[in-house]
């Protein structure tokens, strides 16, 4: 089974790197991009576990690992 | 003469200023050994943890955040929760925030750009155990040399850390103001580095220890180690 996690920086923490890139599609003259914030993708194949068990483990590794909560929020996306 | 402090410098795939923190941890007259990642355990005697700058693990996922879940921070946290010394350099900064020894969290900077320069730095509180060989509000030269240098933190540790005095460094100009002209990366109040609520453990990131000699820009940063072998 493989699940989808996505991690992204909370709205009040400033992201200059989604900023750069939102200047550089404006710049390429696309019209209507209003604001880009940059975040990361991890695809997770899992082996043995499956439901509830999964997603406690996944979150498991969003927690301890994958995101710093600190300043990142997380989501788990099923197919 | 007492015994000399005993140093363990961490060394991680990736750290690349340990020589320059030993360098200047012996000329104060420390005892220095480099201690692997994944050792279980500290060497006996162990009075100061160093974390030194560098790319650990090539600054994956976040800056620090493979290397804070290495087997020697289990070790690293146990020898802080008894109230022993650890010192985080750049790397070892983001490292110890990711391990949840000190607060917050080291952000790419505000320019995008890596920094490679000198800084003024006023050193803020005076701990007896890092920096006692400085005078309060002293503005001293150290090295930055980073790209995720921007210290943020929940507006309620922020206020925590001002208010008991955890604020090491913070950056400034030459006349000691630290002004917003004077921050080189977006660290919120110009912080440079902190303290940990038992004043144990200290972050930072600029680069104290490539200040302790004449011939490679000045001594500046002597004074911390100094103050640490003196502990």
């Amino acid at each position: 089974m493989k699940r989808r996690i996505v991690v992204t920086l909370k709205p009040s923490v400033l992201d200059p790197q989604g900023k750069a890139i939102e200047g550089a599609l404006k710049s390429l003259g696309l019209v209507g991009v209003a604001s880009v914030r940059q975040g990361k993708v991890f695809d997770v194949e899992l082996d043995g576990v499956e439901g509830e068990a999964a997603d406690a483990l996944l979150k498991q590794a969003c927690e301890k690992l994958l995101a710093n909560t600190v300043v990142e929020s997380y989501a788990v996306e099923h197919e | 003469m007492s015994k000399p402090l005993q140093a363990a410098v961490l060394l991680f795939p990736g750290s690349n200023r340990e020589g320059d923190v030993a360098r200047a941890l012996r000329q104060a007259g420390a005892r220095v050994e480099i201690v692997w990642h994944n050792c279980d355990e500290l060497p006996e005697g162990t009075d100061l943890v160093v974390l030194p700058g560098g790319f650990s693990y090539g600054d994956y996922l976040r800056c620090g955040a493979i290397a804070a879940r290495a087997r020697v921070m289990d070790a690293t946290r146990e020898h802080a929760s008894r109230g022993g010394l650890v010192l985080g350099i750049c790397n070892g900064f983001q490292i110890l925030c990711e391990a949840g020894l000190l607060p917050g969290v080291l952000m790419r900077n505000k320019g995008l750009k890596f920094i490679g320069r000198m800084q003024t730095v006023r050193v803020e509180t005076v701990a007896p155990l890092f920096t006692r060989r400085y005078r309060p509000g002293q503005v001293v030269t150290y090295a930055l040399a980073h790209g995720e240098g921007a210290y943020v933190a929940e507006d309620a540790v922020i206020e925590e850390l001002e208010q008991d005095g955890r604020v090491a460094f913070r950056y400034c100009d030459a006349a000691g103001v630290a002004s917003e002209a004077a921050n080189p990366n977006g660290s919120i109040n110009n912080i440079a580095g902190v303290y940990s609520a038992g004043f144990n453990v200290l972050g930072l990131m600029p680069h104290p220890e490539n200040l302790v000699d004449t011939l490679t820009g000045g001594l500046d940063g002597r004074p911390l180690f100094e103050s640490l072998a003196a502990a």
